[in-house]
């Protein structure tokens, strides 16, 4: 079996069905791109596969255990890590509290967990900022902060929401860099992006969804010239 | 700087042993016993309220529990209430547990109404339940010892105990993970923390020195009924008051947010007349829009203040980064 699995993934609200007979996989060390028009489901894959909603049906199973059962924080135990699209740091704790709080998930020693802190921060750059407050970071610096926090609870996987989105050019090349630094530390990552050219850059693989059914999946330039994918996003005319 | 704050926190204590040896007059120990008291349930709520961020309005309960334990221990069993010290405690503890797994289920301002309720179903318990708890008659008790000074170091023993048992837990990783969920719960989540088991880790001691402080209230004021101990203005509110005026989340905020709001109120009382819980409502006001963070809380911005009418370096530190 592959490293992740989703297996036909249905979520309804109500009436509105916003992820229907999803069905993916992921193999270790890969970066698979989600990508879809606003609305098409792709933030709410995410809170299914971190178990911040439950699934209506199907499967996830990651490393072989099935895990769409399981309480939301024994996700992140397993070694699932996640960042919100809309940033929550932890706003009246410091840069290095907030990746602190990641690290204490793997040791209960306060100086381990620190020395650990010390260490992520610097390696996303944020170490100059480290005994700032999160709630005075600005955008960009709160996105690497998400990153800085979920990498701190050692996962093998990571969900990343959105990193690029409002920033400007310079910015998410940073951010781009730092993502690619975090493959080639060996996590294997899923990335949601509005932005192309972040996504045909840094995929592995792109996943195209719209109404939260999957309308491509291959190789960045197969997804990007399918003519389903151009109608979602241009409309029948372009297609 | 960490053996600077250990000698200061050492010199606060010889401080407090002798303050007996210095104040003599009853009326003014009582004063400091009763600051005392409060200090205890502030430090204990605030673990709860500030640090886990989950604002109770029901601390009440416990201390009524904890006081009941004691006095009708006497009442019905004619066993010393001093027994009820270390009864009182437990029996909140334990009723905090349903309490906190049905609770906590509820976010916000949703707990905060559902912990109010629950001191108000106590209060009603125990005014109905005349059977056990002698109803609103309340329960007397006899005390053996009436010297000021023996109280007052019971209380003070009290209050270093529950002082270090949360400083304790708040420099651990329990602490960092209640602020965490205070901060964002969904982050915390999401960080693998099992955010209700750490609120229910925070309710226990909370209720645990609550219950202590009540137990001994009972020894010490002798005479309680279910409107005095169950009381939502007097304990489940003005707690929060404590805590706000002191500094919410500070390790000293309870203490000092006690000493004001004693001394104050009876300052109050003895000057204005029945116009001094007005002047509470005033302060109160004053107090939100200015110190926030209350007195210790906002220590940082207070000393800032002072250094930059004296035209000292260090006031706008770290400016830069706001927006």
């Amino acid at each position: 079996m592959s490293f992740f699995v989703a297996r036909k993934l249905v979520k309804r609200f109500g009436g509105l069905t916003a992820v229907s007979d999803l069905s993916f996989f992921l193999e270790k060390g890969e970066i698979l791109g989600v990508i879809g028009p606003n609305g098409s489901g792709k933030t709410t894959v995410f809170n299914l596969i971190s178990r911040f909603f439950p699934l209506t049906s199907g499967e996830i199973f990651f490393k072989g255990t099935r895990i769409d059962q399981l309480p939301a924080h024994k996700i992140c135990e397993l070694g699932i890590g996640r960042t919100f699209q809309v940033v929550k740091p932890l706003k009246r704790m410091s840069v290095i509290d907030n990746v602190m709080a990641g690290a204490f998930l793997r040791t209960n020693s306060i100086g381990r967990a620190r020395q650990k802190a010390e260490e992520i921060t610097d390696f996303c750059a944020l170490g100059q900022y480290k005994n700032v407050e999160a709630k005075s970071l600005p955008i960009a610096l709160r996105k690497r902060l998400e990153i800085a926090r979920s990498l701190a609870t050692e996962p093998e996987l990571l969900l990343l929401d959105e990193t690029c989105a409002g920033l400007n050019p310079r910015e998410s090349e940073g951010a781009i860099a730092l993502i690619r630094r975090i493959r080639d530390a060996g996590i294997t990552i899923i990335i949601v992006e509005h932005i192309m050219k972040v996504m045909m850059g840094i995929s592995d693989r792109i996943l195209a969804i719209n109404f939260g059914s999957q309308i491509a999946l291959g190789k960045p330039q197969e997804v990007a010239g399918h003519p389903e994918v151009i109608k979602a996003y241009l409309g029948d005319a372009h297609a | 700087m960490k053996n600077k704050s250990v000698l200061i926190n050492i010199a606060v204590l010889l401080a407090a042993l002798l303050v007996p040896v210095v104040i003599k007059a009853p009326y003014h120990l009582h004063i400091i016993i009763l600051i005392i008291i409060w200090s205890i349930i502030g430090t204990a709520w605030n673990l709860l309220g500030g640090y886990a961020g989950q604002v109770s309005f029901g601390h009440a309960a416990f201390f009524g529990l904890g006081a009941y334990s004691a006095g009708l221990l006497k009442f019905h069993f004619d066993i010393s209430p001093w027994w009820g010290v270390l009864l009182g405690p437990i029996i909140a503890t334990l009723v905090s547990l349903p309490i906190g797994l049905i609770c906590f289920r509820l976010r916000g301002p949703y707990f905060a109404l559902a912990m109010l309720s629950l001191g108000e179903i106590f209060r009603l318990l125990f005014t109905n339940l005349s059977n056990f708890t002698n109803g609103a008659r309340g329960v007397m008790i006899m005390p053996d010892i009436t010297s000021k000074m023996f109280y007052y170091y019971i209380s003070l023993f009290i209050l270093v105990l529950t002082l270090f048992t949360t400083y304790r837990i708040v420099n651990s990783k329990v602490g960092y993970y209640l602020v965490s969920i205070r901060e964002d719960q969904d982050a915390a989540t999401s960080l693998g923390i099992p955010t209700t088991l750490y609120k229910n880790l925070a309710l226990l001691p909370s209720a645990f020195f609550t219950g202590m402080a009540g137990a001994f209230y009972m020894n010490y004021v002798a005479f309680i009924d279910p409107n005095i101990v169950f009381n939502l203005s007097n304990v489940s509110v003005m707690v929060i008051l404590v805590v706000m005026l002191g500094g919410v989340a500070t390790t000293w905020g309870p203490t000092v947010g006690a000493a004001i709001y004693i001394f104050l109120g009876e300052l109050f009382r003895a000057t204005l007349g029945s116009a001094n819980v007005l002047v509470f409502g005033v302060l109160v006001c004053l107090i939100i829009l200015f110190l926030p963070n209350g007195i210790v809380g906002e220590m940082n911005t207070l000393k800032r203040l002072v250094r930059r009418k004296k035209g000292l370096p260090g006031g706008e530190r770290n400016e830069f980064l706001r927006g």
